[in-house]
């Protein structure tokens, strides 16, 4: 048995993978709890729900759905190449990503900013004339798609630093748990993002 | 040190055909939600998403290659939270 | 064996030298059996702070109208007294403290998976409860909604909640931090030879209650910071005015504090499981019924928040389900007892003050747990919601059984924890007077009640003198017991008698270390082949 080794050893990959993964766990709880919200409200305002999500845009939803799809796929590719021994790919796939999830944060801050300057955000003049349903898809708008997006900030501060990790050889072809892990958290983003994009952006 | 959960390289191939799924299931929910199905429109959308999530769980996150372990604890949490979501219904349904 | 241990006399956990010197060697060590003594201590400073705020109220409500305070003072103590007693001392407790030290001693590992984290999660701690304890000294006053922050009324006060909020969302992180760790160290770090069934109880009710570390907090941390931004820009989520459902703000919050009162209960049933074998000589009676039970109450218990909302205006429908489901989930805490009741069956039990306290542990803990089959049953609910039944039932649960498993704990490791022996006298005397103190204080306030006694209110009217002076009066008389047992204990933790390293006859791995432990916990990894309560 394997038991008796991993005690004295320092690195337990395995450890870590289920630590990722219960961290992971935590975050869909995190936005499961604003799910909650958004189904109530949306249960009890069908009608502004329907007018209010009319108003966003499905073409630059569906762009940045892509772009963190794609992203996605590249963070996985990542893995097998580091694994290849590929290291130069490996960075390649991983400034990708990063480089995809900063074209998202420009997509969304065009976006916000539009809506802002039409006069929409929580608390604004405009839409406290607006039905209550709508008050609340857009703060919920606000909440779930600015929480998101701190996410996708952590995100790729989490895969610059393992970039690094790679550069300096630490993670290797037979030592590279850290870049599993930031993949992990970099697929819980797009997993959320895919509810966020019916929720908010096709209900109409 | 277990090393064998290392040992099986997902090929690129895999990968590539399964980002083509996942956006193919894209443009189709915004093809099907953009003609009226009425109350049918949302469970579409969100029938795709799940399928699409599930995709994204087994194949990026590597869930259909590791032990079993990790597969039935992301499940339990899902089902947790689907639980959840159907007792507060019970109030809102209902009042 | 023993002489090869004076022999190589290595420097205890309490001793050694590392990197750092002086306070820094304890405030940066990454040693699970340090860390567990630094919660320890910022334990015992907050829990007197919170003590005294009660013992306070408990002296305004000792006659009726305005005794030493005015009614804002009295709404801000019982918020402060409830955040601190909850968020910063039951519900990181006995895993903090007893699961940072015990878990790798009696599971056989050499520290948890993640030593920095589990550094990390009591800096947030500190910080959680340095930002939440600030809410008092400056903005417009004192928070005044309870520990439970119910909306609207949370975003309305004038008084400061953000910080009180915001403390309370920071904690969280340490739970969940604290949450991981275990959870990876049971998995992996078990001694060869330890299988899932043959695991001591106190580790598995640690295992359940990770995972609802894990998979509670996140919903109230989301919920608190829901209020945060209610509070900050107006977005409409609990507010009826917007369109809000504050009802949803219940739900929210009870789907996580549910769950959260069993983060408090289940390892305090652990360190019973533990105590109680140890003192009977006997192997616990049903070991696998009561870790089914422990895996039942966990997952049970996340599914009956409702009853906290019996009140609040729900569906029909939701208030039958959820009562079914409370009285389902008292299923599982019966079974316990049971057992442990049975274990004592026959068994030529050695009377020391931890057993007692386990002993007044099932007496206060039946009270409660039958008081919340009362509390369960709809009917009743709508007569005693928000009454002195409430706080009654709750402190027998919580105070008496959280507490008293603390205290159970303290008294039953503190010789492996400190390498000395307290005096048992002043222990058992401390115990007496708390036990009759904490008696006197409760017991009446059942049956003010039943006769309609508010709860949160620093008034009341004629009627309810009489069983107030007794409750007051209790509240000092359990004090003093505190008093007793809390000086007892850190005068011997200098002066006591050297212990053995197995002063109780204790069979789990964490008696055959040295008392106190070396920094490595054990010489040698052990290897288990028996199960954990072996005595035959
Ligand atoms: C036999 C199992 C239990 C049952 C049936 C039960 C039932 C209840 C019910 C129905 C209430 C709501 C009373 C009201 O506000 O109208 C309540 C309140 C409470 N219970 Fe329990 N309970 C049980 C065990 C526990 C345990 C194990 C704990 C903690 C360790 C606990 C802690 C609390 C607390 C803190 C409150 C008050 C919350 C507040 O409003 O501030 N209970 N219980
Ligand atoms: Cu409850």
């Amino acid at each position: 048995m394997s038991n008796y080794a991993h005690i004295d050893e320092h690195r337990d990959d395995e450890g870590a993978k289920i630590g990722m993964w219960l961290f992971i766990f935590t975050e869909l709880l995190l936005f499961g709890g604003l799910f909650i919200v958004y189904s109530v409200y949306r249960y009890i305002n069908p009608e502004a729900f329907h007018l209010a999500a009319e108003e966003l845009d499905t073409f630059t939803g569906t762009v940045n759905t892509v772009i963190l799809l794609v992203s996605s796929m590249t963070i996985a590719m990542s893995i097998s190449s580091i694994q290849y021994k590929n290291k130069k790919l490996t960075l390649i796939l991983m400034g990708l990503t990063i480089l995809l999830a900063a074209v998202f944060m420009v997509n969304k801050y065009f976006e916000w900013s539009g809506k802002i300057s039409h006069g929409i955000y929580p608390g604004s003049p405009t839409l406290m004339e607006a039905s209550q349903g709508e008050i609340l898809f857009f703060g919920l708008y606000y909440a779930m798609t600015g929480l998101h997006a701190l996410h996708i900030i952590i995100g790729v501060a989490f895969i610059a630093y393992v970039m690094r990790l790679v550069v300096k050889n630490e993670v290797q072809h037979d030592n590279f748990t850290i870049l599993e892990n930031s993949g992990l958290y970099w697929h819980l983003v797009d997993l959320i993002w895919i509810f966020l994009f019916p929720l908010f952006y096709l209900i109409t | 040190m277990e090393k064998e959960q290392h040992t099986h390289i997902v090929k690129y191939k895999t990968y590539i055909f399964v980002l083509i799924a996942l956006l193919f299931m894209t443009f189709a929910s915004v093809a099907i939600t953009s003609i009226n199905l009425g109350p049918y429109t949302v469970s579409a959308a969100l029938l795709l998403a799940s399928i699409k999530s599930i995709l994204v769980l087994l194949i990026f996150m590597h869930l259909k290659f590791d032990k079993k372990f990790y597969g039935i604890m992301a499940a339990s949490v899902f089902l947790l939270l689907a639980c959840v979501i159907f007792i507060t219904f019970l109030d809102y349904l209902y009042r | 064996m023993s002489d090869t241990v004076i022999q190589n006399h290595e420097p205890n956990y309490l001793e050694y030298k590392g990197r750092y010197k002086g306070i820094f060697a304890w405030i940066f060590s990454t040693d699970h059996k340090r860390i567990g003594l630094l919660y320890l201590y910022s334990m015992l400073v907050l829990f007197s702070v919170a003590a005294i705020l009660g013992l306070l109220m408990k002296i305004e409500l000792i006659a009726p109208g305005k005794t030493i305070m005015d009614a804002q003072t009295y709404n801000s103590f019982f918020t402060l007294h409830g955040i601190t007693m909850i968020f910063l001392i039951v519900v990181p407790g006995l895993p903090a403290v007893f699961g940072n030290f015990f878990l790798p001693l009696m599971i056989g590992a050499k520290d948890v998976a993640f030593p920095k984290l589990n550094l990390l999660s009591w800096w947030i701690y500190i910080l959680g409860a340095a930002v939440a304890l600030s809410s008092q000294f400056f903005g417009d006053g004192p928070p005044d909604t309870g520990w439970t922050f119910y909306a609207p009324y949370s975003f309305r006060t004038g008084t400061n909640m953000l910080p009180a909020v915001t403390g309370a969302f920071i904690l969280g992180f340490s739970s969940i931090a604290t949450g991981i760790n275990f959870i990876v160290t049971i998995h992996r770090m078990r001694a060869p030879g330890m299988t899932w069934m043959k695991m001591p109880l106190f580790p598995w009710a640690l295992y359940s209650t990770s995972w609802i570390q894990v998979l509670a907090t996140p919903i109230v941390g989301v919920t608190l910071l829901m209020i945060v931004l209610e509070r900050t820009m107006q977005i409409g989520f609990f507010d009826p005015a917007l369109g809000g459902d504050p009802i949803l703000y219940q739900h929210l919050f009870w789907i996580y504090s549910h769950p959260a009162v069993y983060i408090m209960i289940l390892p305090a049933m652990g360190v019973i499981s533990e105590i109680i074998p140890t003192f009977a000589r006997k192997t616990i009676f049903g070991y696998k019924a009561i870790v089914v039970s422990t895996l039942a109450i966990a997952f049970v218990g996340y599914f009956v928040w409702g009853h906290h909302m019996f009140t609040s205006g729900m569906s029909g429908t939701a208030l039958y389900t959820f009562s079914i489901l409370t009285f389902l989930v008292a299923i599982p805490s019966a079974i316990k007892i049971f057992n442990w009741v049975a274990t004592l069956h026959k068994a030529s039990i050695d009377i020391q003050t931890p057993f007692l306290w386990a002993l007044c542990f099932l007496f206060v803990f039946m009270i409660g747990g039958l008081s919340g089959m009362v509390l369960g049953a709809l009917s009743a609910n709508v007569h005693l919601h928000d009454t002195a039944f409430v706080v009654a039932h709750f402190h027998f649960i919580v105070f008496g059984g959280t507490g008293y498993a603390f205290f159970g704990a303290l008294h039953y490791w503190y010789p492996k924890m400190f390498g000395r022996m307290y005096d048992k006298g002043w222990a058992n005397i401390g115990l007496a007077v708390f036990f009759t103190g904490f008696n006197t204080l409760y017991l009446p306030m059942f049956y003010l009640g039943m006769i309609g006694m508010p709860r949160r209110y620093y008034d009341y009217v004629e009627e309810f003198h009489g069983p107030n002076i007794v409750s007051s009066f209790g509240a000092m008389l359990m004090i003093s017991g505190l008093v007793i047992i809390i000086t007892n204990l850190v005068r011997s933790a200098r002066k006591g008698e050297i212990a053995e390293a197995d002063p109780w006859k204790g069979k789990t791995l964490e008696w055959t270390t040295a008392s106190p432990p070396t920094l490595e916990n054990f010489d040698e990894i052990p290897i288990v082949t028996k199960l954990p309560y072996d005595y035959e």
